[in-house]
């Protein structure tokens, strides 16, 4: 009986093994292997030839040049360090509270929602580069109501330009959170109903429920949602590095070897951020938001 | 004289205190809020497509006219016949769906294989691969994609699609974790008891897949494949690096549109100046094809969101 037992179990690890074999294979191919052999071109000087790639080892060099000689790379990389500050927890409280939102039994649920949801089919490097260069992501008006200088006015600077920063790309934020909102639907859709009443009978108010019923079933929600974001907007076509990496790439001056290495600081800088933030939010007891 | 507080009614309140802090659970002034904040936000996010859709309409007359400005005097379509024409519409829709349509179904039939894998089986090193299964997720593309582009080009595959199918039946597609992990929470709820009852009368683990598993993950497959089709229908990059000149696509052919237009109607001849006009036509005409199947899909879309264990618990 026993012996039937276990190869019973190792059959089913091996069927198990066969379901997830084609992702095994691809990880070597398509994820490890470009890796290591991206990792090797950053030490490479390296030349594209009609017959094919020649490189030469040129040690520390590309990483080298990517923080002295480039000027414009650290630049970029502060920018975007304060980028990812910045729009990151906006956006991640944004999509909270239109999931909280539509997540409300109201009437015309399905057509709020499926407004909602269009940033998903929309956002695209070219489209939303039209859309930026037509001007048409700012709101209209919204600086001549004087609503600038009374904010700029009222609040000390290190206040008051966060505020101006949201609303001058209030609609870009928005537009970045479909999938976060989904995301936060998702998990709200699941939130057991009579812990709210236990904690009404308890003597809790709706404010406190929230912050200590709602927020917490959420909070490995909330670091889903910091983790796609970042990646979201790291990837992101138009990201400033990402569009650095592939000019040079085909640049003769620099080639292949530097796009590469500057890839990798990218990639490094990325997994930081996310330490960075994951840290934070794990930090914190009882689960604010940003 | 307070309600009884229902769920509904405990979460209306709550977000409710949320937005006023301490406001008295009126019904009307609290809904008339909600709906307001509803409308004022959705707004926000259909005000380009509005702006691009009526302005798209809008003859030079129109548009230099400063009465005008949400309603054009006449319906102009002559912007969307020269973008048609810039774009090559037909042809390109055509590869677009494509290159969109094949990548997408393969991705999304493999990331249900593969999710269920991991959410019904248990096999050694499984969490280690699913460790590195995640953080395929925040690898870059950008850093494989300059070593892939060299593979691909030393196994003669660019300029075909097989650059997208290759990586989507391996599970490496555009952000394929995402999807796989989408398939598994769903999976992962699968009752055993179903399972074991098709042992029973004799079914094969392929078998139990496709015949129990399969069928009760309808929201699942709808929202991966959604979602796969219109990222692989954006992906203007890989695209470019990939097909070079045999395949194109719409969100390439709108890139390029400043230029196409020049060439197809040379400065100096009537008509010739491009203006906002065309270039929003030509954007309109590049997401039209996806808000179809969107609005197509939403129902079970947006319905199914509840059911399809997107979360990541």
């Amino acid at each position: 009986m026993a012996a039937i037992r276990i190869t019973n179990k190792r059959r089913k690890a091996l069927v198990g093994m066969a379901f997830i074999a084609p992702w095994i294979i691809g990880f070597f191919i398509f994820a490890l292997r470009p890796m290591i052999y991206a990792l090797f071109l950053s030490f490479q000087k390296v030349k594209v030839t009609p017959l094919g790639i020649k490189t030469e080892y040129v040690g520390w060099d590309n990483y080298k040049y990517a923080f002295v000689s480039d000027a414009t790379f650290v630049e970029k990389v502060l920018h975007y360090l304060r980028e990812m500050a910045l729009n990151v927890p906006i956006i991640v409280t944004f999509s909270l509270i239109i999931a909280l939102l539509i997540n409300q039994k109201i009437k015309l649920r399905g057509v709020f929602r499926t407004i909602f949801f269009l940033p998903v089919i929309i956002t695209s490097g070219p489209v939303i580069n039209e859309l930026l260069s037509q001007g048409v992501t700012n709101i209209p008006n919204i600086e001549s109501y004087g609503m600038f200088a009374m904010v700029k006015e009222s609040l000390s600077p290190a206040v008051a330009s966060p505020i101006l920063f949201l609303f001058k790309q209030i609609i870009m934020v928005l537009w970045f959170s479909g999938v976060q909102i989904l995301i936060f639907l998702a998990g709200l859709q699941k939130v057991d109903h009579s812990l709210y009443e236990a904690a009404r009978i308890d003597g809790a108010s709706p404010w406190e429920s929230f912050w200590k019923l709602t927020l917490p079933m959420l909070k490995p929600l909330v670091l889903v949602n910091f983790v796609y974001t970042i990646v979201y907007l790291s990837t992101f076509a138009l990201n400033e590095l990402i569009v650095m990496i592939r000019l040079n790439m085909f640049d003769t001056l620099t080639g292949f070897g530097y796009a590469t290495a500057i890839a990798w600081i990218y990639f490094v800088l990325i997994a930081l951020v996310l330490v960075i933030w994951t840290a934070l939010l794990g930090a914190r007891k009882g689960g604010t938001v940003s | 004289m307070r309600k009884p507080y229902t769920g509904a009614g405990a979460v209306l309140t709550r977000i409710q205190k949320l937005l006023f802090g301490m406001g008295e659970n009126d019904g009307f002034i609290f809904k008339a809020v909600v709906y307001l904040l509803l409308i004022g936000i959705g707004f926000i996010y259909l005000y380009p497509l509005l702006f691009m859709l009526v302005n798209s309409f809008m003859s030079l007359d129109d548009l230099v006219n400063s009465m005008v400005k949400w309603i054009p005097t006449e319906l102009y379509v002559e912007n969307y016949k020269k973008a048609l024409q810039v774009l090559n519409f037909r042809s390109t829709l055509m590869q677009t769906i494509l290159v969109a349509g094949a990548p997408a179904i393969v991705q999304t039939v493999m990331s249900s294989v593969i999710g269920y894998g991991f959410a019904r089986f248990d096999f050694p090193l499984k969490r280690l691969w699913f460790a590195l299964m995640i953080a395929t997720f925040i690898i870059p593309p950008q850093v494989t994609m300059i070593p892939t582009y060299l593979m691909f080009k030393d196994y003669q595959l660019l300029g075909t699609l097989k650059t997208y199918i290759y990586p989507a039946f391996l599970g490496q597609g555009l952000k394929s974790a995402l999807f796989i992990m989408i398939f598994y929470q769903f999976f992962k709820k699968l009752p055993v008891v179903l399972e074991e009852a098709a042992q029973i009368d004799g079914a094969g683990y392929l078998k139990m897949f496709y015949r129990i598993a399969v069928p009760t993950a309808g929201p699942a497959f709808i929202i991966v494949f959604l979602f796969s089709f219109v990222w692989y229908w954006n992906e203007s990059y890989l695209a470019a690096l990939y097909f070079g000149n045999t395949l194109t696509i719409l969100p390439l052919e709108l890139q390029k549109f400043a230029d196409s237009y020049a060439r197809l109607f040379p400065p100096g001849a009537p008509g010739s100046e491009i203006n906002e006009a065309v270039k929003m036509a030509g954007t309109m005409l590049t997401i039209a094809p996806l808000l179809v199947v969107y609005f197509l899909l939403q129902r079970w879309f947006v319905e199914g969101v509840d059911r399809s264990g997107i979360t990541g618990e």
